[in-house]
């Protein structure tokens, strides 16, 4: 895994959010939810996006992920206008450079801890046996190599979310979104939880965007910011 | 690299109740749509076996069946001595003039009268016809009210028993053989001497149909010719496995208009219950549809494999319908629809290759189910997706 990241500190950011506005239309009604936001992130950071329930964190975090557009403004990420892309472009684009947290795991119940971490590698050129391997080192890098034939059901919420984890990273993106990653489980699996997280920024270079609700969490970032109303405070 | 076949596999799998009453559905009309094909089978096997490849039937131009035909006396007495037709081992023409009548007589299984055909014939029939066996008994005395039963019609008709006396034209006649006939259309008559009904049946000086055994089968062509262009008669030559054929065309058509039918309405029926819970499965999995989609896999990809989950249920229905039709091969049962209006009875005959088209078509039920469904799960925002509990 690339730690070229961390070797150029004044690089250009590797997340770029200019001047973006979101606004949802419902019915004749108008919802900005976003109102001119702009967050440069540089490689290597670890971001803590904080702020009140229903404040837009979600919906920033989908534009830095590419799986949502901003009603105006740009999104570049790695180097790569996310808005310009077409919707299949932006499917391979995100399978390249974005890893997912979620905050219920999303594992698919019927394919076992390895098949989920597999999952990623099935839209890159690998062979069978090479993703085998690289998903079983995923695996061992978040400690769960020993469940590997595991099914998410006979896993404990916080084994789940490292299997998500390490689903997250095994394809190597330069970005990781997370969203309250934390939020489901209890105090001892949330610190492992973050621990996994600052190490993998820490020894493997990945950007993370954390979304949280927990003090306690977004201490651990290197940066907070808040969302409020639609504008981010420092 | 779309999405791994084995994920659809495994959620039929883990979540088989959800599509339990769509697989059923479809395995249903699976059942029904093979029982009508190997019906269909059957009832054209059973008249195909009917018929030797060197025979010529002579019957009347334009006549429906040989219940309509008819063939003078000194028309046949012309055409028998003719150079193509073989001769027989007591040196006579192999030539076989029937006489062919239509009784209605009580079903076993539900006493009501169905029509059975009563085939007045000489003893060369035996030889020129081919495959006659008689099973049980003996064959009939020339002279004497004697008939003889098909094995097939022996076993659907009441009072068609070895030894009993049955009324036919206000006549009776003692049973005194049961025949096979390889499984042909002639296992549904009632056989007899032909000189002996010609009064009762008021079939005298002539026949319905003659029937001759040609040296060379290559000649039907020229020998049909010939017939034709006397003048004096209305006759025509035809291949009698063709004749026979014929007379089965019709049905035959019927029963795959009845088999295209019935499968095309039960299996919309089937299509829109697959749909139902192709549309329930694609809700329960709306949020796997948002990670999948977040992770990089693309609307096809997603598309194609609800559409292949569709598919999977669905050759799951196919299988158990299959199996479910597989009792009824080689059930006996017979039609009336014949244009003679007698009873054929037939076997159902289950075909691998029918096998193979009940198959194809839960496929495509199950292709047409999937897709509007796995649209849907295709075309949801991701984020919306993601944010379904
Ligand atoms: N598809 C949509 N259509 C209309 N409004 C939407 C849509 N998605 C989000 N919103 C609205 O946008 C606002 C911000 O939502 P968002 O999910 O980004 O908030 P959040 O900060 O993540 O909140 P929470 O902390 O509760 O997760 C909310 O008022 C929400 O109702
Ligand atoms: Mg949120």
């Amino acid at each position: 895994m690339s730690a070229e990241a961390v070797r150029q500190p004044a690089a250009a950011p590797i997340v770029d959010v200019r001047n973006v506005r979101k606004v949802y239309r419902r019915d004749a009604e108008q919802i900005t939810v976003l109102d001119g936001i702009n967050l440069q992130v540089p490689p290597g950071e670890f971001v803590a996006l904080m702020g009140p329930s229903g404040s837009g964190k979600t919906t920033l975090l989908n534009l830095i992920a590419g799986i949502d557009r901003p009603t105006s403004g740009e999104v570049v990420v790695a180097g790569t206008d996310v808005g310009r892309l077409s919707e299949s472009e932006l499917a391979r684009w995100r399978s390249h450079n974005v890893g997912f947290i979620f905050q219920f795991y999303n594992l698919i119940p019927v394919l076992t801890a390895q098949e989920n971490v597999e999952l990623p590698l099935l839209l890159t050129s690998l062979s069978k046996k090479e993703r085998r391997e690289r998903a079983l080192t995923a695996l061992k890098v978040v400690g769960l190599a020993d469940r590997a034939g595991h099914y998410p059901r006979q896993l404990s919420g916080g084994q789940e979310q490292r299997v998500a984890i390490a689903r997250a990273f095994v394809a190597d993106p330069g970005v990781l979104v997370a969203d309250e990653p934390t939020g489901d489980l209890d105090a001892k699996s949330a610190e492992e939880i973050l621990a996994l997280m600052e190490s993998l920024n820490r020894d493997f270079g990945k950007t993370i965007v954390m979304v949280t609700h927990d003090p306690r969490a977004a201490e651990r970032a290197h940066t907070q910011k808040h969302l409020e109303k639609g504008v981010l405070k420092a | 690299m779309p999405l791994p076949i084995s994920y659809n596999v495994r959620n039929v799998r883990t979540r088989w109740q959800v599509s339990l009453l769509a697989v059923i559905g479809i395995g249903l009309v699976v059942t029904v749509f093979v029982a009508l094909m190997a019906m269909r089978t059957g009832f054209t096997l059973a008249l195909r076996a009917t018929g030797e490849p060197g025979n010529a039937m002579v019957v009347q131009r334009g006549s429906a069946s040989e219940l309509t035909s008819w063939v003078p006396l000194d028309h046949r007495n012309k055409i028998v001595v003719d150079q193509r037709v073989a001769v027989g081992s007591n040196g006579r023409p192999l030539a076989s003039p029937e006489i062919v009548v239509v009784g209605a007589m009580p079903r076993r299984s539900d006493h009501l009268p169905t029509n059975v055909t009563i085939r007045g014939v000489t003893p060369s029939a035996f030889e020129v016809r081919g495959g006659i066996e008689i099973k049980e008994g003996r064959t009939f005395q020339p002279g004497l009210d004697e008939v003889i039963v098909g094995k097939r019609i022996a076993d659907r008709i009441q009072g068609l028993d070895l030894g009993a006396t049955i009324p036919i034209q206000r006549h009776n006649w003692k049973i005194v053989g049961i025949f096979t006939s390889r499984g042909g259309a002639f296992e549904s008559e009632i056989w007899g001497d032909l000189d002996t009904m010609a009064g009762p049946f008021r079939r005298q000086g002539g026949s319905n149909s003659l029937a001759v055994r040609l040296k060379d089968a290559s000649t039907l062509e020229s020998f049909d010719r010939w017939i034709r262009d006397d003048p004096e008669m209305q006759l025509q030559a035809v291949q009698e496995r063709k004749y026979y054929e014929d007379q089965a065309g019709g049905l035959s058509a019927t029963l795959l208009f009845l088999v295209g039918f019935v499968s095309l309405t039960m299996g919309v029926g089937a299509v829109f219950g697959a749909m139902n819970t192709m549309y329930a499965i694609v809700a329960a999995r709306t949020r796997e549809i948002g990670t999948l989609r977040a992770l990089g896999f693309s609307r096809r990809s997603i598309l194609f494999s609800f559409v292949m989950e569709s598919v999977i249920l669905a050759l799951a229905g196919g299988l158990f319908g299959c199996l479910l039709a597989f009792p009824i091969n080689g059930f006996s049962t017979a039609s009336g629809q014949t244009p003679s209006f007698s009873e054929v009875a037939f076997a159902f005959q289950i075909t691998p290759d029918i096998l193979a088209r009940g198959l194809v078509f839960a496929t495509a039920m199950g292709f047409f189910g999937g897709l509007l469904p796995a649209l849907r799960g295709a075309k949801l925002p991701i984020t919306s997706a993601l944010r379904e509990a």
